[in-house]
């Protein structure tokens, strides 16, 4: 017998009798649902990087302070990169008699490469009324200078006024409103100007010794980024340093870090869809196939030979329809794209094949793990079944096979999540739910039935069918529970994902921070902020100490050659708070927060920075503060919520220890863009205090974060069409044993309607089951998942197991309805005979 | 049944035809049936194998379609009722045992037999009705049994349990014995034909079995799909 002839043969028939309709079907839609995924969220992962790169103004930055070599601009250039360059230092700007401290930008050609520069149009420099805004198509002409809203009101320009720069001679074109920059923070934030490259040398400001940052911008293909950032890596000096996006801020960083994993699970509650609909498909091919591989027994064939009969069938099968899914899937991922250029501004890159081979992969890896096993257990069907038809198979087969499913998925979801603690959390939590929710459901399959006799007629004959078929129907429960449970997770980690970004950056979040607050100005503040009728917000005092020693020993940044980072921090000095509450968004992670009114030497430090600096609980830290030093010790460690655009600090002490230091305040508010007006008086009234407008980085995050959740929502549906997948191979499972019921009940005279009610009896029960178990397991999930691998507190919520029981229920109701009105509509006798 | 007039026919037809289109070719499985059945008669419709006596037998209960023709149930026209019409008829006045038994495997003896009672609605004691009618078929002790629990002569009990549970006007037996060994089938037409004669319902029985048609007080022969004279 040619084995594989015979099995192309089989395959060819089966498919054309649509035998095959359910498996195919429930393999296409994972696998173009999951390839769909991941195309989509590769190219929308890429298309969210590039956004924020805008605030870089590159895909990458080389930074230093001295001059960078020729031989990184060549090799970015030989990747295919574009570049460019700008130079930054602080400089005075003069009009003749006032001067202003400006932080100057140098630039070249073709910067920004990423995100563009937005200029209040000429006419409106007289800033009378709301600026119309223009997108700059050049850098500065040599001989000018474009400045911001700073240094347009300190030094109270107009249009073409003449500047002095260093030696340099500038004509004033153009006023700034919005440009990429990275170090948009506490740190320089004060008045900025951009002038031409060319003319840097006119200026005569770069000395030896002079505070001159040195970028090098990079932009282009990711993969070409990548490549120049592995090699620059191991060429960079000390003095020099890369950027991307995700090390420069940690707001977007925990944004995209998130939204990535989001979308990973997404794809992976697609795969658990998959896994289920196919082990309930896979049921109604063993049984359909039951009397032909007997009739083969029967006539000779080994179970070696129907063997690899199925194997190679099922092979073929799986190759098949998952290519038929990945086309699918890069189609529906193209229409999606496109529908979706609206609201992602920038044009999508084009994904890889990656996606498309991991979707085939992820295709046959699901039909040989959860399809295969119960199909191989056809060859041992008894001979003797071709002359008592109800000889079947033994349960216990199949239920072993489907641990060959478990073990496959799970190393799948271990590889598709590329976490391992993510991966195992979520095998961990699916294959808790299958043990119990299986033990459970029998359990209430067993109890229901025993109640069966007190029900009245639909409700006894649902229950009926449930008992009767009860190994079935707790697989059902099972699969359709896991399928629920998985869009139930994702649903209550979408919401409150996106609900926490949105919490965390408000409409009003504070967009200005106010720094350098003398003690004298804060009685004067605000009073001001009362004439305007704005709430005076809280001032955050601030002391700034360098870390001279951790439990007596002196540290330099010395101790930290190995630790680029933890030696960037010793050098720098930290600013230090005192604090009488826990601030809202801070958490103690270790030790406990003190007592109201203590004068203990004790602070509190973030727990990153411990871990960089190296201290723990119980150590003590000496600060050189102004010359004196200061000494407490570590009494709790807390977590930051870094996302959140609130002034944080790594060291908080009890109030009153500070008090002999010299302070300054720092405060942050929101000014609604119309009342910027407040601002240029603020800056005219305490010409000492540092404006930082945080505005444009606000609103970036913002939009990012909306787009983000658009993106999830889209995502969402794809998994819910896998949910759909279930639900029809669920219901298509039993299809046979209904269309057969359905004829013996006509037979003895019942009507639609009576057919109809005692099979909703039986959807509704198996519905509500599936619904409870997926509720339960979903509320579990959700909340380790939340806790544990996106780190947002998780919020219990009772609604999820009426939602959950009640969607388990209607749906399973409706579907089941739905898919076997066929079954009521065929004639009775055709089927009686068919089967009899 | 006592009311039933013995020279009413409780089942007629007229030019009975079906044809099924195999492919490009169309193929007359009935034509032209004539026939009359009057109530507490048995009949046995006989014929080989192929010769129609299954569908003449589907047709005469509705539970399929002619492609021309006339079924009168019980002087109703059932081709003009629709399709949860002639099931309510179905569950008024016949009763059926099937060659291979047709129990519902989800549902114990007893239940089973209770089916068609609750289908109709007809009767509240469907419980006490059904276990007595076990009883009767000598299951007494198999009442909690599921189908895969019994042996075929038993699950042919429980399908003739149930077949009398509405007590029908017409019971339609479709090769009654078709599955099971001739002891056991001796027995089952024997209990079949008692029933039969304790609720005085019409018969009309299908067999290719002549020494079994021979018991029914008339023979339609059928060959070729049409009445043989």
């Amino acid at each position: 017998m040619n084995h594989l002839k015979l099995s192309f043969r089989m395959l060819r028939r089966d498919w054309r009798a649509g035998e095959l309709n359910v498996l195919v079907l429930a393999l296409i839609i994972a696998v173009s649902g999951m390839t769909t995924v991941g195309f989509f969220a590769e190219r929308v992962e890429l298309a969210l990087t590039r956004e924020s790169n805008q605030l870089l103004g590159a895909d990458l930055l080389v930074i230093s302070s001295r001059p960078l070599p020729d031989t990184y601009a060549d090799e970015a250039s030989r990747l295919g990169l574009t570049i460019s360059s700008l130079t930054k230092f602080p400089s005075m700007i003069s009009d003749g008699e006032n001067n202003l401290l400006t932080e100057i930008k140098a630039v070249t050609e073709g910067y920004p490469l990423r995100g563009r520069i937005y200029l209040a149009s000429r006419s409106s420099m007289s800033r009378a009324e709301q600026p119309e805004i223009t997108i700059a198509d050049t850098i500065p002409q040599p001989g000018t200078i474009w400045v911001d809203e700073k240094v347009m009101t300190r030094l109270d320009l107009k249009a073409n006024d003449v500047v002095d720069v260093g030696a340099a001679q500038l004509t004033v074109t153009e006023l700034v409103v919005r440009e990429p920059d990275h170090s948009v923070g506490f740190i320089n934030m004060g008045a900025r100007a951009m002038i031409n490259a060319s003319d840097l040398l006119e200026t005569d400001l770069i000395q030896e010794g002079s505070r001159v940052s040195y970028q090098l911008l990079v932009a282009g293909e990711v993969k070409a980024v990548q490549q120049f950032r592995d090699w620059i890596k191991p060429q960079l000096t000390k003095a020099q340093r890369v950027e991307g996006i995700r090390d420069a801020r940690p707001e977007i960083k925990a944004a995209l870090e998130r939204a990535e994993k989001f979308l990973s699970l997404a794809a992976l509650a697609s795969v658990v869809l998959a896994a289920a609909a196919i082990a309930l498909a896979v049921r109604r091919f063993t049984q359909r196939h039951l009397d032909g591989c007997a009739v083969m027994r029967s006539l000779g064939a080994s179970q070696q030979q129907l063997f690899h009969l199925y194997w190679y069938y099922f092979t073929a099968l799986g190759v098949i329809a998952s290519a038929i899914g990945c086309l699918i899937g890069f189609a529906a991922q193209q229409i999606l794209t496109h529908w979706l250029i609206g609201i992602v501004d920038t044009a999508l890159p084009w994904p890889s094949w990656l996606p498309a081979l991991q979707g085939l992969l992820v295709g046959l890896v699901l039909l040989v793990g959860f399809a295969l096993p119960p199909v191989l257990n056809l060859r041992s069907v008894p001979a003797l079944r071709v002359l008592r038809r109800d000889i079947g198979l033994s349960n216990t087969h199949s239920l072993a096979g489907y641990l060959l499913g478990l073990v496959t998925l799970s190393l799948l979801f271990i590889w598709k999540a590329q976490d391992l603690k993510l991966g195992l959390y979520i095998v961990t939590g699916f294959v808790s739910a299958i043990i119990i929710f299986g033990c459970l459901g029998w359990l209430l399959i067993k109890v229901l039935s025993g109640l069966r006799h007190q029900a009245g007629g639909a409700w006894r004959y649902g229950l009926a069918s449930i008992y009767r078929r009860a190994i079935s129907s707790v697989l059902q429960a099972v699969a359709l529970g896991l399928g629920l449970m998985a869009l139930l997770v994702l649903t209550l980690i979408q919401n409150d994902l996106i609900d926490d970004w949105h919490a965390s950056l408000p409409p009003n979040a504070p967009n200005h921070f106010l720094v350098n607050i003398q003690v004298d100005q804060v009685q004067s503040l605000q009073e001001f902020f009362q004439q305007y009728e704005i709430e005076p917000p809280p001032m955050y005092p601030m002391v700034k100490g360098r870390l001279v020693k951790i439990n007596g020993k002196n540290v330099s940044p010395k101790s930290y050659k190995d630790d680029l980072h933890a030696e960037r921090h010793i050098r720098r000095e930290f600013n230090l708070t005192w604090a009488d509450e826990l601030s809202s968004d801070n958490q103690i992670v270790q030790g406990a927060w003190w007592n109201t009114g203590t004068h203990e030497a004790e602070l509190s430090i973030e727990e990153g920075i411990a871990k960089t600096i190296r201290v723990k609980l119980g150590d003590e830290l000496t600060y050189d503060i102004a010359g004196s030093h200061f000494t407490a010790k570590i009494t709790s460690v807390r977590k930051v919520d870094w996302d959140t655009f609130k002034a944080n600090f790594f060291v908080v002490v009890p109030p009153g220890l500070l008090d002999n230091y010299p302070a300054s305040f720092v405060t942050s508010f929101y000014v609604p863009p119309a009342e910027i007006s407040m601002i240029h008086e603020l800056v005219r009234t305490f010409p000492s205090i540092l404006v930082v407008d945080v505005a444009m980085v606000i609103n970036q995050v913002q939009q990012m974060i909306q787009q983000v959740s658009q993106a999830i929502e889209f995502v969402f549906l794809f998994t819910l069409l896998g949910g759909f997948a279930v639900l029809y191979a669920a219901i298509a499972a039993t299809q046979d044993e209904r269309i057969y019921e359905a004829a013996i009940f006509r037979t003895l005279g019942a009507r639609r309607e009576q057919l109809s009610r005692a099979w909703a009896a039986e959807f509704a029960i198996l519905g509500g089951l599936a619904g409870l178990f997926a509720s339960a397991g979903a509320s579990a999930l959700a909340y380790v998942i939340s806790k544990h691998v996106l780190h947002f507190d998780y919020t219990f919520n009772p609604w999820i197991w009426v939602v959950g029981t009640l969607t388990g229920m209607i749906g399973v109701l409706v579907a089941g309805l739905l898919g076997t009105r066929s079954a009521l509509s065929s004639p009775p006798l055709l089927t009686l005979r068919k089967i009899g | 049944m006592l009311d039933n007039d013995v020279n009413q026919p409780i089942l007629w037809t007229h030019a009975l035809t079906k044809q099924v289109n195999t492919g490009d070719t169309q193929l007359t499985i009935l034509q032209d049936i004539d026939l009359q059945v009057n109530a507490g008669e048995a009949v046995a419709i006989i014929g080989a194998s192929g010769s129609g006596k299954s569908t003449l037998l589907g047709l005469l209960a509705g539970l399929d379609l002619p492609t021309a023709g006339k079924v009168h149930l019980d002087a109703i026209d059932i081709f003009t009722l629709d399709e949860d019409s002639r099931a309510a008829l179905r569950g008024k006045i016949l009763g059926f045992v099937f060659q291979s038994f047709q129990l519902l495997p989800a549902l114990t003896a007893t239940e089973n037999v209770m089916l068609p009672l609750e289908l109709s609605q007809q009767n509240k004691n469907a419980e006490a009705i059904a276990r007595k009618l076990l009883e009767r078929v000598g299951l007494a002790k198999r009442l909690n049994h599921y189908p895969k629990q019994l042996s075929g002569g038993e699950q042919q009990r429980v399908a003739i349990a149930r077949a009398f549970a509405t007590d029908p006007k017409l019971l339609l037996a479709d090769e009654p014995t078709g599955n099971l060994d001739s002891a056991t089938g001796i027995q089952i037409i024997d209990l079949m034909f008692e029933l039969n004669r304790e609720h005085g319902t019409t018969l009309v029985l299908v067999t290719h079995d002549e020494a079994l048609s021979r018991r029914c007080s008339r023979q339609i022969r059928l060959a070729d799909g049409k009445l043989v004279p």
